[in-house]
């Protein structure tokens, strides 16, 4: 913990990191920097790295080149047991023939604590997650997530400088998912501990970190925080996996303006030269329903569809829509209820709808 | 996606990051070492040792010798004679006597006819160029210098053979038609008890999985009653049955119980426990919802017979008949106890070391045994890997329904089975108890004292109790720690690797393999080692080794259950890996430790096949003593010594039982509250 204090300097710097395993290559070339006191999710699909680079982190699998700084100490080839974190797995990993309170006191013993301290830290760990009384039971008579939340409480008992989680909640069912978030957001302000957590959902990250790291085959992809990466994704790739939305191919045919098919489309600013080949993106709550007329005043990108297929989600109708404008996909959009009782939009029916053009991105097509 | 392109257009990485060991990595990596170096002296050094005596021959090079011989007045004439053209002249020895084992000796005097060891001639002998070995009394003379020796002394030259590699040692076997006739009788044996055995406990398996009959818990018992004892005894119950004057000779028409059928019958009884436990194991695990599905379907029980039944415990099924297959090939004791004159091969290895102390012999045969052995367990494997992925968690357990008239049926059958087991054992104990068969029929404790017998009396019995509990105890520390080291470290893979390839030998040796190959590593003067042959040492060592890879297969099943992060977490938490081990390991893991612990207690206390090469008068066993016993004509002491086993074993597998359950309730008491 002899770290910079500065919360604007990076507490832990990930540099160029490489990781193999045999012919195949788990991370490639992987850098970044994470500020004291942050809370930062690594978010991608299955295989995309991001447990191989927290275990990397922790010290659990080596990298194979690249370098590791926690606060100002490198790191790099350092074994678990000298490095400084927490860290809780998603199997929570309790030590089943111990009691809670001894499994929370696991990691103060040999530390020059006092059976006292031990007892009191525990019992102020206990309060801490909500759990006073469950001291003196087993593992296996908690539920799932209060079982986490003990694990929690093991990691930071001892005041690590970092706390690791690894897919912390994947295991419980969506209601307790959704709590635990919370309480585990709450926590983390409340200590201040830097926290690096890995999950491929993408409601947990945007819901509680305040930068992700969305990676994919070992690369990061981008780095923002959640509105960023959501609102403006860098790559095509993390448009597609964060969120929902429809894509087209099209070419640049001017200023913010792509050609598809016949059709021209205003789009947001972009750095794409003339007859460049692109993809575009739309997310699906951005396209605007204007009812079966065409109202007298209306703006840039405004087509009529075809409704071909209406899905009720509760909050919202997910929509397939079909233009001529656009043969090539289906346009997903999705429509408040309120939106689809006052247009008394139904099945079937031919629609105008608005593309915004601040909502259309365009991207590399080479990436796709 | 797009990676092979990218893959190919960034930097690859320099400077590799080389892991700093942290104090356990080191610790651990030491401890797998030792465990390791263990397993190579106590195994791949024996094996070694033996593997290259099954190549060596040894020759009489006589042309390595040469002798002068003096007149009546002691005058030498200058006249050299190689012993080789001497013996081409005389013939005195026929070229192939020339072969002989490593303790051969040939005395000089043959290739002189007229010798008189009375006459003042004098001879001179030398060998012609330090190859040559010759014994003159107990000294051994190995230079060329000439030894000037009267007759008398002459007489107690002796020439020694000369080592040489190569395959002659298996042409000899295999052109002496008496001894590999044993492979095809300890084939044709192992095929025909196997077939038998799993057939009887197929059946027995599935009356007591798939029926509703009674006394499920008393037939599994008794299942496993042959387990406690050594496999000499169900020769001995033989005897008594069918022998010269069995009770029921009359059933076998003039056949004779010492051969085939007597080997058969034993062979069924010690190993049908194996296989009644892999197959019930099989049928245990199959999944309910497919009966469920065959009764939708209209299928016949028969036909839901072959199509669900069968093929749910195929596995089971052929791995039980390796491992029957496995244990009746490599089986000593029975065979030797009533296998009369038919000869197979683990009897003919002893034959070979003990009766004729031809050695090279004995370690061809070894090398023989191996190969069916080596075999059967790879096959197994091989199938048992299978089994496992069979399982889903999905799977429902199927609840069989009553049927009276099946349940009957089955009860009967268990019935029969289970009293042809008690009635061997309970024949064993009536011949020790009574005074002389099948004359004196009226009780006596006479056949218990075993100090008036040969095979080493009461103390056997005490040494083969300290053996056990040596064994035991060492064993389990060694092996659930081997076992711990491989599963639980990090990196080292190659190490690693070898050091599961190690623990899974042992059981592809057959006993009498690995107590000649320890006779030929620990026996050998120029091995430091050598102080423990013939102490109570070298027996547990070998004991621990013939039963460490069933005990360590079992360990690493305990092991896997546990959550592979807790090494991680103890690790984060800073604390060392041994307390993890001392205050989570070994608590969760305490039933597979007792469980190895009275494996290997058992075994050691029914074993015979391994330590019949390595006892001496000081450290004879319980099992040995049964087996000299009945060589001896003592059958009903040995009888009465077998079943003092079985009992020990039962009283052992008592005290299992508590200790399981006592221990278990203090320190598992996180286990029930689920």
């Amino acid at each position: 913990m002899e770290g910079i204090k500065d919360p604007q300097s990076s507490y832990l710097s990930i540099k160029n990191l490489w990781k193999s395993f045999g012919s195949f290559t788990a991370l490639k070339d992987v850098s970044l920097d994470i500020k004291e006191g942050e809370f930062v999710c690594f978010l991608g699909p299955s295989g995309c790295g991001k447990t191989t680079l927290l275990r990397a982190i922790a010290g659990l699998d080596l990298q194979t080149s690249g370098a590791v700084v926690q606060g100002g100490k490198d790191i790099s080839n350092f074994p678990a047991s000298e490095r400084d974190y927490g860290i809780v797995f998603q199997s929570y990993a309790l030590f089943p023939n111990l009691t809670i309170e001894k499994n929370i006191a696991f990691g103060l013993e040999n530390t020059g604590r006092s059976k006292n301290e031990i007892s009191e830290r525990v019992s102020e760990l206990l309060d801490l997650i909500g759990l006073p009384d469950q001291g003196p039971k087993y593992p296996a008579q908690l539920s799932g997530g209060q079982q986490q939340r003990i694990a929690l409480a093991r990691a930071i008992a001892s005041g690590p400088g970092l706390l690791l989680l690894d897919e912390p909640l994947s295991a419980l069912d969506a209601k307790v998912r959704v709590y635990l978030r919370h309480e585990i957001k709450t926590l983390q302000q409340k200590l201040g501990v830097t926290t690096i957590m890995v999950t491929h959902d993408q409601e947990e990250a945007l819901s509680m970190a305040d930068r992700i790291v969305v990676m994919n085959e070992g690369k990061v992809e981008q780095i923002g925080t959640p509105n960023e990466v959501y609102c403006k994704p860098e790559t095509l790739f993390v448009a597609d996996f964060i969120g929902e939305m429809t894509q087209f191919r099209g070419t640049i045919s001017g200023k913010n303006l792509v050609k598809i098919g016949n059709t021209e489309l205003n789009t947001v600013e972009h750095r794409f030269a003339n007859g460049r080949e692109v993809s575009i993106t739309i997310r699906p709550e951005d396209i605007i329903p204007l009812g079966a007329k065409l109202p007298t005043k209306s703006g840039k990108n405004v087509f009529s569809a075809q409704l071909v297929e209406m899905e009720f989600l509760g909050s919202f109708w997910r929509c397939k829509l079909k233009s001529d404008e656009f043969p090539e996909a289906l346009v997903t959009a999705d429509f408040s209820v309120n939106a689809v009782r006052r247009l008394s939009i139904e099945p079937k029916q031919i629609l105008w709808i608005e593309l915004p053009s601040q909502s259309i991105l365009a991207f590399d097509a080479q990436a796709a | 996606m797009n990676t092979a392109s990218i893959d190919n257009t960034v930097v690859r990485p320099k400077g590799l990051v080389k892991a700093k060991l942290s104090r356990d990595d080191i610790i651990m990596r030491g401890g797998m070492i030792v465990i390791a170096l263990y397993l190579v002296i106590s195994l791949v050094f024996p094996l070694y040792s033996m593997f290259s005596k099954s190549f060596s021959t040894f020759q009489y090079d006589l042309s390595k010798f040469e002798v002068q011989v003096s007149d009546d007045a002691g005058q030498f004439s200058p006249k050299i004679t190689n012993l080789q053209n001497l013996n081409e002249d005389l013939k005195a020895i026929p070229d192939e006597e020339l072969s002989t084992g490593s303790g051969g000796r040939l005395g000089v005097t043959i290739f002189f006819p007229d010798f008189s060891f009375r006459s003042p001639v004098m001879y001179r002998i030398r060998n012609v160029d330090g190859q040559g070995r010759f014994l003159v009394g107990s000294k051994l003379m190995t230079g060329t210098d000439w030894q000037e020796l009267d007759s008398n002394t002459f007489r107690r030259v002796q020439l020694r053979p000369v080592r040489s590699t190569g395959l002659s040692n298996f042409i000899n076997y295999f052109s002496t038609p008496a001894l590999f006739k044993s492979i095809q009788n300890s084939i044709f044996i192992a095929i025909i008890s196997t077939i038998i055995t799993v057939i009887l406990a197929f059946w027995f398996a599935y009356a007591l999985n798939r029926s509703c009959m009674r006394f499920k818990g008393l037939f599994r018992l008794i299942a496993m009653a042959p387990i406690l004892v050594p496999s000499l005894l169900p020769g001995i119950a033989l005897v008594y049955l069918f022998g010269a004057q069995g009770v029921m000779k009359g059933l076998l028409f003039g056949a004779s119980i010492y051969g085939p059928i007597g080997i058969i019958i034993g062979s069924v009884f010690f190993t049908f426990p194996h296989a009644f436990l892999i197959i019930s194991t099989a049928l245990a695990i199959s999944d309910g919802r497919l009966y469920e599905a065959a009764i939708s379907l209209k299928a016949s029980p028969w036909k839901t017979f072959w199509t669900v039944t069968i093929p749910g415990a195929r596995y089971g099924i052929i791995s039980a008949a390796f491992v029957v297959f496995n244990l009746v090939i490599t089986d000593f004791g029975l065979p030797k106890v009533i296998g009369g004159q038919f000869n197979v091969l683990a009897v003919d290895i002893y034959k070979q070391v003990i009766g004729q102390q031809n050695f090279e012999m004995g370690a061809v045969v070894s090398v023989v045994l191996i190969i069916p052995a080596i075999l059967a367990f790879a096959i197994d494997r091989v199938v048992q890997s299978k089994q496992v992925a069979l399982l889903t968690a999905r799977s429902v357990p199927f609840n069989p329904k009553p049927s009276s008239r099946a349940d009957l049926i089955f009860t009967i059958y268990c019935g029969l089975v289970g009293l042809f087991i008690i009635g061997m054992l309970g024949i064993c104990q009536f011949a020790a108890l009574i005074k002389f068969w099948p004359y004196d029929l009226s009780l006596s404790l006479n056949n218990y004292q075993f100090d008036k017998m040969d095979g080493g009396g009461w103390g056997a019995y005490y040494n083969s109790i300290k053996m056990a509990l040596l064994t035991a105890l060492i064993g389990t520390c060694v092996i659930f720690f081997g076992a711990y080291l491989v599963e639980k470290s990090s990196g080292f893979k190659t190490g690693r690797a070898i050091f599961q390839m190690f623990a899974m030998l042992p059981m592809a040796i057959p006993g009498m393999v690995l107590g000649l190959a320890y006779i030929f590593f620990f026996n050998n003067p120029e091995n430091p080692l050598h102080i423990v042959y013939g102490t109570m040492t070298i027996l547990v060592i070998c004991t621990v080794t013939h039963f460490y890879t069933v005990s360590h297969l079992t360990a690493v099943t305990a092991l896997k259950q546990m959550d592979s992060e807790f090494e991680s977490v103890s690790a984060s938490l800073k604390q060392p890996t041994f307390k993890l081990f001392s205050r989570v390991t070994v608590p969760v893991c305490l039933p597979a430790i007792l469980d190895i612990a009275i494996y290997l207690f058992v075994n050691a206390m029914t074993t015979v096949s391994a330590v019949v090469f390595l006892y001496s008068p000081k450290t004879s066993l319980a099992s040995i003593a049964v087996l000299n016993m009945d060589d001896a004509g003592d059958i009903a002491p040995a009888a009465a010594m077998g079943m003092m086993i079985f009992y020990t074993n039962i009283f052992a597998r008592v005290i299992h039982l508590t200790l399981s359950k006592g221990v278990l309730r203090r320190t598992q008491a996180w286990r029930s509250s689920n």
